[in-house]
């Protein structure tokens, strides 16, 4: 608390919502208004539908939010799975800058590059993976999985080391030890690493729009197809159906971040 | 299942810094001992040796006759209980004490009647159910004592389980590990501690460690009565410590004052060290009379201690507390008897006493 007089007080947070809400918040409310307008000519859109919903709820629309779900269900388990492993095999040893910098190649170039970069390599038997939903998966996984080898990596460094040792002293393998001891612990980062894993894996778009097959069309990309094509309410709809989806799912990622958070 | 632990020359080493140094002792099955020493001295790593938390350099480490030095942690079997507990915070208390047991594939039918007996032991029965964030500091220590005790462990590992206690607690804890030892006659606990207190009132043995090394080992007694060197001296209990030098035809000289104290076989003319606990200096005339002036005067409720230089030797007198104190820079005489003093050979440590 910076500022301790209540009106100086009320000043910053005024100042703060007048910069915060229309930089935000407002483009989000637009969208929402705009997924239920029949048409938007001035300030204000006009006339009130829910057909771009109706739309959404069958067909295509519907087949793009599952594939969107699923691949970022599935990147985010391995991204998950793949960075505990590695931020648990790299604690205290010599090759963690290695694999450090490893993890935090796929945020540090363009997600355009990996998208190629997976093309490129995976074109050809044996490797031969274009085409399928597979590599849109891998894509994602690669993708994410710097967050969550972040995320855990910074967990495991705070991790008091008494714990577990009080565990192996009591006769708990390593195991045993993990499972029962460091995993529980861990579990707060994890599930926000989950959320955030899954968060990013909906909404990508640079690297998925070089690989996607006809028959693996995730939602950004229809979101995308649409608005190009000039259809924009419909877009529109299934933004905020994309949006909707993946605040729910954070929603009850933080649920169990709650119930585990022990201290 | 009596079983000791042996240190036999172990030598521990972070990033080649040694700083445990050919380490050999010996806890006896059964035995209490208490590793003394000052911060930095090497007793943790003595007993995360024995954990096998560290691995040691040199030498080998045995828990009863089986030499565990390459063995992991989990298959040591023995109880730890360090300074910040370490219980498990997403365990209620029973499962922390369960732990063990389960990880040592104790069966299911015993469970539950070891956890109550580890809790009751340490008078915990009533928290069972609670989240160790639900306890006060005492009451988690108590735990992690239940947890270690629980598994039924051979030897026991303690590092300061008291220090974040505080005094009042610690005392109450210091009687209650007491009667744990009595209690558990089979377990031998090796007692890592930087107060001497604890160390006088709950080992069988003390063994005082410092830079790395063992320097001392014996019973409190032993220690306190006969200390072997100016360093235990100092540790254990505080000390009076003079230069003097061996007197023909015994006693020794401190400047020119000729003291009647038994040299036992020292040579004539050695040089060696005076040790006189301070609370067996007396004040006025008396056997071994020091004539001094007052340099410092220390009220300590039922004591006065009374600093007195002596031919330029400080000499510190704790006295039943004193009605009149006499000001500073004053004249005194002081005095101990003979057999309340312990020549120690020179150039076993050294320095200005403690108290
Ligand atoms: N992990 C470590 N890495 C490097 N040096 C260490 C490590 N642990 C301990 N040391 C050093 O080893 C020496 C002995 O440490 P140790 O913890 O055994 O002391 P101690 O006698 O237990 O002291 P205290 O009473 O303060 O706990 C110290 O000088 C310390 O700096
Ligand atoms: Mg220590």
């Amino acid at each position: 608390m910076l500022v301790h007089s209540p009106r100086a007080r009320l000043a910053v947070q005024a100042a703060f919502f007048a910069l915060f809400l229309p930089v935000f918040a407002l483009p989000f409310l637009v969208i929402v208004a705009a997924s239920l307008a029949t048409g938007w000519s001035g300030a204000f859109p006009s006339g009130a539908t829910l057909d771009h919903y109706r739309a959404v709820t069958h067909g295509d629309a519907l087949d793009a939010l599952t594939t969107s779900v699923l691949t970022a269900v599935a990147a985010s388990a391995a991204a998950l799975v793949t960075g505990t492993w590695a931020a648990l095999a790299a604690r205290g040893t010599r090759a963690r800058r290695v694999v450090d910098l490893l993890f935090v190649l796929p945020v540090a170039v363009p997600s355009v590059v990996v998208g190629l970069s997976l093309l490129v390599a995976f074109s050809k038997p044996p490797f031969l993976l274009n085409g399928t939903p597979a590599i849109v998966v891998l894509a994602h996984t690669i993708l994410v999985t710097a967050f969550a080898y972040q995320s855990v990596a910074a967990a495991l460094d705070r991790l008091d080391p008494a714990c577990e040792q009080a565990a192996a002293s009591l006769g708990a393998g390593p195991l045993r030890v993990l499972v029962q001891v460091k995993l529980p612990l861990l579990l707060p980062s994890l599930s926000a690493a989950a959320g955030l894993c899954f968060a990013l894996s909906m909404g990508e778009l640079s690297a998925t729009m070089m690989l996607y097959p006809p028959d693996w069309l995730p939602l950004p990309v229809k979101v995308f197809a649409s608005t190009d094509r000039g259809a924009l309410f419909p877009g529109a709809a299934l933004a905020v159906v994309l949006m909707v989806t993946t605040l729910l799912a954070l929603f009850a990622v933080s649920r169990i971040r709650t119930k585990a958070a022990y201290r | 299942m009596s079983t000791g632990i042996r240190f036999d020359g172990v030598s521990v080493a972070y990033g080649g810094n040694t700083v445990l140094e050919s380490f050999g002792l010996t806890v006896e099955p059964g035995e209490f001992m208490a590793l003394l020493g000052p911060s930095g001295s090497g007793k943790t790593t003595a007993l995360r040796a024995v954990a096998g938390f560290v691995r040691p350099t040199a030498g080998r480490v045995f828990i009863g006759d089986r030499d565990v030095t390459d063995l992991p942690p989990h298959r040591r079997g023995i109880g730890m209980v360090v300074q910040q507990y370490a219980l498990f915070p997403h365990m209620k208390v029973d499962a922390n004490v369960a732990f063990g047991l389960k990880a040592r594939k104790a069966p299911r039918s015993e469970i539950a009647a070891r956890v109550a007996e580890a809790l009751e032991m340490t008078g915990m029965s009533a928290y069972a159910g609670r989240y160790p964030r639900e306890l006060s500091g005492g009451q988690q220590q108590r735990v992690a004592v239940a947890r270690a005790l629980a598994v039924r462990p051979g030897v026991l590992l303690l590092d300061e389980p008291l220090s974040a206690l505080d005094a009042q607690l610690r005392s109450g804890m210091l009687a209650e590990l007491a009667r744990l030892h009595r209690e558990l006659p089979d377990v031998s606990m090796l007692y890592v501690t930087h107060d001497q207190i604890e160390a006088l009132t709950l080992a069988d043995r003390i063994a005082v460690m410092d830079g790395g090394r063992l320097q001392d080992c014996g019973t409190p007694q032993d220690l306190y009565r006969r200390p072997g060197t100016a360093f235990t001296a100092s540790f254990v209990g505080g000390a009076n410590l003079l230069p003097v030098t061996v007197a023909d035809g015994g006693g020794v000289h401190l400047g020119g004052t000729r003291l009647d104290v038994a040299a036992g076989g020292a040579a004539a003319g050695a040089p060696a060290t005076l040790c006189v606990r301070p609370h067996l200096v007396g004040l006025g005339e008396g056997p071994n009379a020091l004539r001094g002036t007052v340099a410092e005067v220390q009220w300590r409720g039922a004591t006065h201690r009374l600093c007195v230089d002596v031919a330029g030797h400080r000499v510190t007198a704790d006295l039943r507390e004193l009605r009149e104190t006499p000001p500073l820079g004053t004249e005194v005489t002081v005095h101990f008897a003979a057999h309340d003093a312990v020549l120690l050979p020179a150039g076993a440590g050294g320095g200005e006493g403690r108290g």
